[in-house]
């Protein structure tokens, strides 16, 4: 690991003025991310503003009846919240099917929206990685890519985000609040924190320097059944090689509201919103669901290793509406 | 707490088991390395050093964490318990002597981090968190499966985990037949 400047912040305006007066700072919290990539010489942050004693623990709802989750809350309060388990047991779900007990305890809220890719060209100093090395290339195309994303990739890097958590955010339309380095708030949906690869994968989301997630806010959930599908490589303990987010709502045996999200399969929490609108107003029936995964996946590219994801990712989506809309014809 | 330079120490006092230890580390040494290499408590094993195997668990505030995947430096507010504060050799730990009695290890090397692993789970369980099994009410007895789930951040090498599982569930068993 190279040595480090170390700072403990004791509250949020000294945090955001010591990243200020080192914009190369990075912000750490859990570190169950951030020091394994230290470790490895994969991160190299000359300075680490250590956020743990900020007040950014609580969880409130909101007066339109969301909830407000503050950025140091960790995966395992999130998902064991009893108010997350009653509105928003999709959010539960997607946190419990990731990671293990001890890294749940640790790992926090923002710093899991910011944890990078675990490709494994990314993961080995030895390859060429766009996104580790800018201009090196990319070792994926080409190369052993089973877990390598179908949608939203790039010539430069076909990396997947590894998150469930952020995944069932993103069905749920988060909504993350920031602090500028002035101490200015700033608000975005979940999808403007990221962004897609084109010809700088280095560059995974858009928070400026110095800019610090405080937390996220959901609002209030839709009406209708929530549900969380992972299909992975063991039973437990593993990411994902596709995973469907999904809240549906029936009314008189039509579709009334859809959301729905994906993980595994791109460089961020994947949506698409012609999908979802395929599905409003009509009965559930394997063939609607059949329609909707056809929109899906669409614009989806294998790469050899991982083209089994296109089929898997279609049915992972019947099988998870399945689950919302009882056994159709 | 001004910024500490990169070849500088950080001060920080450590209380282990109940012990305060005032330590000058280097900025990059983890929890893990802290308790093995500065205070000698080397009961907390190092596996992967990268939170893939759960050896190096330990109990911070009552949670467990991978205490290789934390700076010893972001701990100073912290009670940390290791294997060392559970049990001695004369005195095990009941859920110690489970493990042995249900034969739940064959090198011994993942033992130390399973203990600490399933002392902070079974916390988590009659707390009534869920996992990826499913719901439970806090006083039910906690199954097989929901063992194996909550247990996966422990990988056992010589893969005793049959009777790793055997012992935890034992032990819950007469932990919940005393209360």
């Amino acid at each position: 690991m190279m040595p480090f400047e170390y700072l403990r912040a004791g509250n949020e305006a000294d945090a955001l003025q010591a990243a200020a007066d080192r914009p190369d700072a990075r912000f750490i919290a859990g570190g169950t991310n951030l020091l394994d990539l230290m470790k490895l010489g994969i991160e190299r942050p000359p300075q680490l503003i250590d956020i743990g004693g900020l007040d950014l623990r609580t969880m409130a709802e909101t007066p339109d009846g969301g909830l407000r989750i503050g950025a140091l809350v960790t995966n395992a309060e999130l998902a064991a919240h009893p108010l997350v388990r009653a509105r928003y047991p999709l959010l539960s779900q997607a946190i419990l099917a990731g990671a293990s007990g001890q890294l749940r305890n640790k790992a926090t809220t923002g710093g899991n929206l910011l944890q990078r890719t675990r490709c494994y060209y990314f993961y080995d100093p030895a390859s060429p990685c766009n996104k580790r090395e800018p201009g090196t290339g990319c070792a994926a195309i080409g190369g052993f890519n089973r877990i390598m994303a179908i949608l939203g990739t790039s010539a430069h890097c076909i990396a997947s985000h590894p998150s469930d958590m952020a995944v069932a955010m993103r069905a749920l339309d988060a909504r993350v609040e920031t602090r500028q380095r002035d101490g200015q708030m700033e608000v975005r949906a979940l999808d403007a924190l990221y962004r897609l690869p084109g010809e700088t994968p280095h560059i995974d989301h858009t928070l400026a320097p110095g800019e610090l997630i405080t937390a996220v806010v959901l609002p209030a959930p839709l009406n209708g059944r929530q549900r969380y599908r992972k299909v992975r490589d063991r039973a437990s303990y593993a990411f994902a090689l596709v995973s469907v987010a999904a809240t549906l709502a029936v009314e008189d045996g039509m579709i009334v509201q859809a959301a729905m999200a994906f993980g595994g399969v791109a460089p961020m929490p994947w949506r698409d919103r012609t999908a979802e609108a395929l599905l409003i107003g009509q009965t559930p029936s394997q063939a609607l669901f059949e329609r909707c995964a056809d929109a899906v996946t669409a614009e989806a590219q294998g790469q050899g290793g991982n083209d089994f994801k296109i089929t898997l990712l279609r049915r992972t989506l019947a099988a998870c509406l399945t689950d919302l809309t009882g056994n159709v014809p | 707490m001004p910024w500490i330079e990169a070849n500088a120490n950080v001060a920080v006092t450590l209380t282990v088991n109940g012990v305060s230890h005032r330590l000058e580390l280097d900025a990059r040494v983890t929890l893990l390395d802290a308790l093995r290499e500065h205070l000698r408590l080397t009961g907390t094993k190092k596996g992967c050093d990268h939170g893939q195997c759960g050896a190096c668990t330990v109990l911070v505030n009552g949670r467990r964490i991978n205490s290789c995947l934390s700076l010893a430096a972001m701990h100073g507010a912290d009670n940390i318990t290791t294997i060392e504060g559970l049990g001695t050799t004369d005195a095990l730990h009941p859920l110690q002597a489970a493990f042995v009695a249900a034969d739940g290890l064959q090198c011994g090397y993942c033992t130390a981090g399973q203990i600490c692993s399933a002392m902070g789970m079974l916390e988590e369980w009659r707390a009534g968190w869920p996992s990826h099994v499913g719901e439970h009410a806090p006083a039910e007895a906690i199954t097989a499966a929901e063992i194996r789930e909550r247990m996966s951040g422990n990988l056992c090498r010589c893969a005793a985990y049959p009777r790793i599982v055997e012992a935890i569930q034992r032990y819950a068993g007469d932990e919940g037949a005393s209360t």
